[in-house]
């Protein structure tokens, strides 16, 4: 009995021990970014290269399906009212503010996330951090910065993406498949949409993307220098991400409204 | 040099794509906010009853939008509610005996306030009321009367 009590206080210890430290952790990455930004520009472009440009066919193909299926489902419910015209609004709603960033995100960290995190934990395995540490030069900075800076901005970038292609998408099979008014379409979503509902989008997409790429470098930072580890931390890294973006956006839409 | 090359037009070409994205989304699916003036003049209406006119709701002649509902109180008095809207200053010659009216966009639109021109010789200006209102036609009470109507048809 007093053992169950000491492995629960132990991992109730332990897990608040690695809160703290992924917090630090992320402030040390913040006190690096600017001299990041300034000096290394060119590191950072490579990252957002690897990060942003290379995602951008599995994330404009989920984006034109989703769109279409929004705009399916959307059609065969909204004419139950005869209220097929407001199928715009209803998918700019959903995809701008909704679908668009946390897909990206689920997409991003499964694309990228996992990259990053074996990347960087093959580069602790072979000593290769190790390696840079005795040539003076800080890890942190040259190897971790980048890839979490590559991450922050391509991630706004890729949601916005996403949700203009599923927005054609849903035009696609709305308009052209099930002959929708054009003009109602887009008129009826211009009408509804306001500015900051593409505000929200673009804010949830930029907190998701501080915490796919952070949970992706840390994990890739902290696994275990062993084949198993790395493999370990790359499931990791799918799973904390997809977690923590659903509870943030569960938050931040609980606190927009 | 030809790898970072290609790495650096890339990049370019994925960030200029997410701003054309992002520049679609802020002005192609919004526009709601097809009222835009320099200069206006803040005119206030009595109403008995709003419906559920926002602040920010197009204030319309003729179809046209000509300002918006800038803010909606409730005067504990006269009981009526007191809806404050500004009209762009280039339409200053609308006369001061015209009627305001909350009309619908649609059978399930948003709502707003029509002005309908009167003959006066005097013109709104900042500050005037304007004398002839017409409230939201509530769903609810139409279908009361309709109903009673049709009994009291049926009693004949």
């Amino acid at each position: 009995m007093t053992k169950l009590f000491r492995d629960v206080y132990d991992s109730g210890v332990e897990f608040v021990r690695t809160f703290g430290a992924f917090q630090l952790f992320f402030m040390q990455l913040l006190r690096h970014t600017p001299a990041m930004l300034i000096r290394r520009f060119d590191l950072v472009v490579k990252q957002v290269f690897n990060t942003g440009a290379l995602s951008l066919v599995i994330i404009m193909v989920s984006g034109l399906f989703v769109g279409g299926v929004l705009g399916l489902q959307g059609y065969s419910n909204l004419a139950r009212f005869n209220a097929e015209d407001s199928i715009g609004v209803f998918a700019a709603f959903g995809l701008i503010k909704e679908l668009g960033p946390v897909i990206t995100a689920l997409l991003f960290a499964g694309r990228a996330g996992t990259s990053l995190a074996s990347e960087i934990g093959l580069m602790k395995a072979t000593d290769q951090l190790s390696a840079m540490e005795m040539m003076a030069v800080n890890p942190v900075q040259r190897v971790l910065v980048p890839r979490f800076l590559g991450g922050v901005i391509a991630m706004p970038f890729l949601a916005a993406v996403f949700s203009m292609i599923g927005l054609f998408g849903t035009h696609l099979v709305a308009v052209e498949l099930l002959s929708v008014d054009v003009g109602a379409f887009w008129q009826q979503m211009q009408m509804t949409v306001d500015l900051e509902d593409v505000n929200e989008g673009i804010f949830k997409s930029l907190v998701f993307g501080v915490a796919a790429s952070l949970i992706a470098v840390w994990e890739g930072y902290n696994a275990i220098p062993t084949a198993e580890g790395v493999g370990r931390a790359t499931t990791r890294t799918v799973v904390i991400t997809a977690i923590a973006v659903l509870v943030f956006d569960f938050m931040i839409t609980a606190f927009m409204l | 040099m030809r790898q970072t090359r290609a790495v650096e037009v890339g990049t370019g070409l994925f960030v200029l794509l997410g701003m054309g994205a992002l520049f679609f989304l802020t002005t192609q699916t919004t526009g709601g906010d097809d009222f835009s003036a320099d200069e206006t003049y803040t005119v206030e209406a009595r109403f008995e009853n709003i419906g559920s006119l926002r602040n920010r709701a197009p204030v319309a002649m003729s179809g046209v939008t000509i300002g918006r509902v800038t803010n909606v109180t409730f005067d504990p008095v006269t009981l009526e509610a007191v809806v404050e809207f500004v009209i762009d200053s280039q339409f200053s010659q609308i006369p001061d005996d015209s009627d305001a009216s909350i009309l619908t966009s649609g059978i399930l639109g948003s709502q707003y306030i029509g002005l309908q021109a009167g003959g006066s010789d005097i013109y709104l200006e900042n500050g005037s009321e304007v004398m002839f209102t017409q409230s939201a036609i509530v769903l609810e009470n139409l279908i009361g009367k309709f109903l009673v109507n049709a009994g009291s048809k049926d009693d004949d």
